[in-house]
């Protein structure tokens, strides 16, 4: 290991509060989990990440291989191969990046590479914009990714930890992608309490790929080429690795909270408000600030509001979201993201909500509206959830509401 | 609800990026040892950053978490307790990348609000600067050159510090000056910085600007289209080439003046401009050539005259121009407004000629922006810290 650079600034995080964005917090959780090797390459808003890991390291606090790669494609082709020789890696991207590194990111779930990446939620060129909207991520939900949404500085911090705990379970060896919504996150500086590095190392066992480890004492061919005699069981073993996710999920919040002292309850979604609610609004990431606002002006007026937080959009804990659903007399989906063509003209989450709830095995199947709510990072207002929870509350009255409805748009 | 106090840090983008990073942190800092939570955050469309583009920074202070949250859940604060303006200049008005249209600097305060700026000009100029305001605000001036730095460097020259001092003084409901000197000695273990703040505090002054005083035009606002009237495919019309100049005294036509965007003007980007001295301009183009936004107008005569609705004031015409004396870099603050100089020439040369020299007598010995030699900020710092303090 090359000498490290003398440390120019003295420790300031460990084990106290810290004043960082949402991307610092998942740096400093980078360094905190001992990552080997780390690539980057610049595209906002992921960048903040990058450049505050790169501080870490030409400050000697953090001792990894850190490679500027020449794009996107090579940026997670690197972390790959490290990750295949035995090596905990990070990258990350945002919008069009992460695209360009579409052919890298296909091959890493079924190589069984268990790479972290944080995408700083962009919305796709054209135009040029750099807003939050979820389509860069969600363009790998098919994949056999682990897709995990968070909303606060603090959630970044504690789901970095989480991702790499259930990425490199050998029970389940896939790669887990954190998204962070654009500015609201990224660049947002929010009051974040660090671990302990001896708490981090209690939570987190060090990367073991056992058999898979490509070393000259294991001698294995990684990706050799493959006809129809082979692929369709390779995909039934990366299903079986998706189905197992969410109880080594599950196992990881019980553990941190064990370990670390903070508790997320229910680790695939957060109920806000729902105990005694007759319709809920749901949606991912950080737009949960203005619903919750919202939502307490509202039941303020007495009307009965709740509020269903994605965390963990992949693996899809479709009987318990609809069991949860199921309380209520009707259900508004708040996507930021579009899904040109798909039924109904509705969003990706409002589409895989209503899908899931068509064959679960409840009583009662509320209507799902959806909402395709202020595009390419506009801010979604408390007047916005205001005017969607009426609608919502409509169809509960069995009024005709349409099944697609925008929010926000200059119409 | 609790209270939600609001700040906003008015700066130029790269030159004073980090001053502004420095006074919204350590603002929620320093509320965080009074048990106040906050966050600090720029203004996300703002990035990335071009040099003098005006920019923001935030600092939201609640006095517990759910009020917090309020402020939070809106992308920006729609109104603040306090504007702080790092570069006087400003106080003309902000057009960014984050908005279409001149903002004026005071638009966002609360009535009764305070509007701090670093600046060598008296109150009585910078009220003139701004845009009125239905509501009355407090304007406190931090004496001092406002500091400009670059994308890789900051000058320590306690510019921060002291109006950090300064927000103790104006809003006490935010922070106290005993958390602010905690927080600086946090951050810097300096107690010659958290010095600089108390004097801030204790020198800090106010004078109250009211809704008659001021700026009386109206700044320039641009309406979004709705989704069905815009083209489709992103594309967008482009800039026309532009017509013919007519000279004011000859009223003859000739030349070309470019047109340009009318919804983007830029000019609010300027902390310093051109000033030409059209009678030792040997028309050598390098000017109009090398001006990185083609500001310059070519008159009829074959002269070049910078377009001061379109210049950003990069000096890039300055450092080209051969002949001595001809192109000479002034402050901002002492203009009024933009209106062609080439025109007052032709309407009146000795006139002109006055006006040129009086205002090229205030020449600064070195523009403040970027970082240009290693001992530049050492010999600019001096200065600073002795206003610091002495006051």
């Amino acid at each position: 290991m090359a000498q490290m650079a003398p440390v120019l600034e003295e420790r300031k995080e460990t084990g106290k509060t810290a004043l960082i964005t949402g991307s610092e917090a998942i740096a400093v959780a980078c360094k905190l989990a001992d990552v080997d090797v780390i690539t980057a390459y610049p595209i906002r808003p992921y960048d903040t990440v990058m450049q505050y890991i790169s501080r870490l390291v030409s400050n000697g606090e953090m001792d990894c291989e850190y490679i500027v790669a020449e794009g996107e494609h090579s940026q997670f082709e690197i972390v790959k191969h490290a990750s295949v020789v035995g090596a905990r890696v990070f990258c990350g991207s945002s919008g069009v990046g992460w695209m360009y590194a579409m052919e890298a990111l296909t091959v890493t779930p079924a190589l069984r590479v268990p790479m972290v990446a944080m995408v700083g939620n962009r919305a796709l060129d054209d135009p040029g914009a750099f807003g939050v909207e979820h389509n860069d991520a969600l363009a790998v939900r098919d994949l056999g990714w682990l897709l995990v949404w968070v909303d606060s500085a603090q959630e970044c911090l504690d789901t970095a930890l989480i991702a790499y705990r259930v990425a490199e379970d050998p029970r389940i060896l896939l790669p887990c992608a954190i998204s962070c919504d654009g500015a609201f996150l990224t660049h947002s500086q929010a009051l974040v309490k660090i671990p302990s590095q001896e708490q981090v190392t209690a939570f987190l066992p060090p990367y073991n790929r056992g058999k898979l480890l490509l070393h000259p004492d294991n001698p294995i061919t990684v990706a050799p080429q493959g006809n129809e005699d082979w692929v369709m069981e390779i995909r039934r073993q990366n299903y079986a690795a998706s189905e197992r996710a969410a109880g080594v999920i599950r196992e990881a919040y019980a553990d941190l909270e064990k370990k670390l002292g903070r508790s997320y309850g229910n680790p695939f979604f957060e109920e806000y408000m729902t105990e005694d609610a007759d319709v809920v609004l749901m949606g991912m990431g950080t737009l949960s600030t203005p619903v919750k606002v919202a939502i307490r002006e509202m039941r303020k007026e007495g009307k009965k509001v709740g509020f269903v937080r994605l965390r963990w959009f992949r693996p899809f804990v479709a009987e318990e979201i609809t069991k949860c659903l199921s309380r209520f007399k009707a259900v508004g989906v708040v996507d930021r993201d579009y899904s040109m063509g798909s039924p109904y003209m509705s969003g990706v989450v409002t589409t895989e909500v209503r899908s899931a709830l068509y064959s679960a095995n409840v009583k009662n199947k509320p209507p799902v509206l959806g909402f395709i709510c202020r595009l390419g990072g506009r801010e979604v207002t408390v007047h916005d959830v205001r005017r969607i929870t009426e609608s919502v509350y409509a169809a509960a009255e069995g009024k005709s509401q349409p099944l697609t409805q925008w929010i926000g748009l200059r119409e | 609800m609790g209270q939600l106090l609001a700040i906003e840090i008015v700066y130029r983008g790269i030159f004073q990026r980090k001053l502004a990073q420095n006074i919204s942190r350590t603002i929620v800092l320093a509320a965080h040892k009074e048990g106040k939570p906050g966050i600090s955050f720029g203004r996300y469309s703002d990035s990335p950053e071009r040099n003098g583009i005006p920019a923001k920074n935030f600092a939201i202070v609640g006095s517990d978490d759910l009020t917090l949250e309020e402020g939070m859940a809106k992308y920006e604060p729609k109104e603040v307790d306090v504007t702080i303006c790092v570069d006087d200049t400003l106080c003309k008005g902000v057009e960014s990348w984050a908005w279409y249209g001149l903002q004026p600097i005071n638009k966002l305060l609360k009535p009764n609000g305070t509007l701090i700026v670093t600046s060598h000009q008296s109150a009585d100029h910078l009220i003139a600067m701004a845009h009125r305001k239905e509501t009355p605000y407090n304007l406190c001036i931090v004496k001092g050159t406002p500091s400009f730095s670059g994308l890789w460097v900051f000058k320590d020259d306690h510019t921060d510090v002291r109006i950090l001092g300064t927000i103790a003084r104006v809003l006490p409901g935010l922070v106290s000056l005993k958390s602010v000197q905690q927080a600086i000695q946090d951050e810097w273990h300096d107690a010659v910085k958290a010095q600089s703040a108390a004097k801030a505090y204790e020198r800090a002054s106010s004078v109250t600007v009211k809704p008659n005083q001021g700026n009386p035009e109206v700044p320039y606002k641009f309406e979004l289209p709705k989704w069905h009237e815009m083209g489709e495919g992103v594309a967008i019309p482009a800039i026309p080439q532009g017509h013919a100049m007519t000279d004011p005294a000859t009223h003859k036509t000739g030349g070309l003046k470019p047109d340009r965007n009318p919804t983007f003007k830029k000019f609010s980007t300027r902390s310093y401009r051109p000033v030409v001295d059209f009678d030792t301009c040997i028309k050598c183009t390098l000017c109009w050539l090398q001006c990185p936004d083609t500001c310059f107008d070519v008159p009829p005569a074959g002269l070049y005259a910078a377009n001061l609705e379109a210049c950003c004031g990069c000096g890039v015409c300055e450092a080209v121009c051969p002949a001595p004396k001809c192109v000479t870099m002034v402050n901002e603050v002492e203009f009024k407004d933009n209106a062609s100089q080439w025109e007052a020439w032709r309407k009146d040369k000795n006139g002109y000629k006055t006006w040129l020299k009086e205002k090229i007598a205030t020449k600064p010995a070195e523009r403040q922006h970027g970082f240009r030699y290693r001992g530049q900020y050492d010999k600019e710092t001096p200065e600073m810290l002795a206003i610091a303090k002495e006051g």
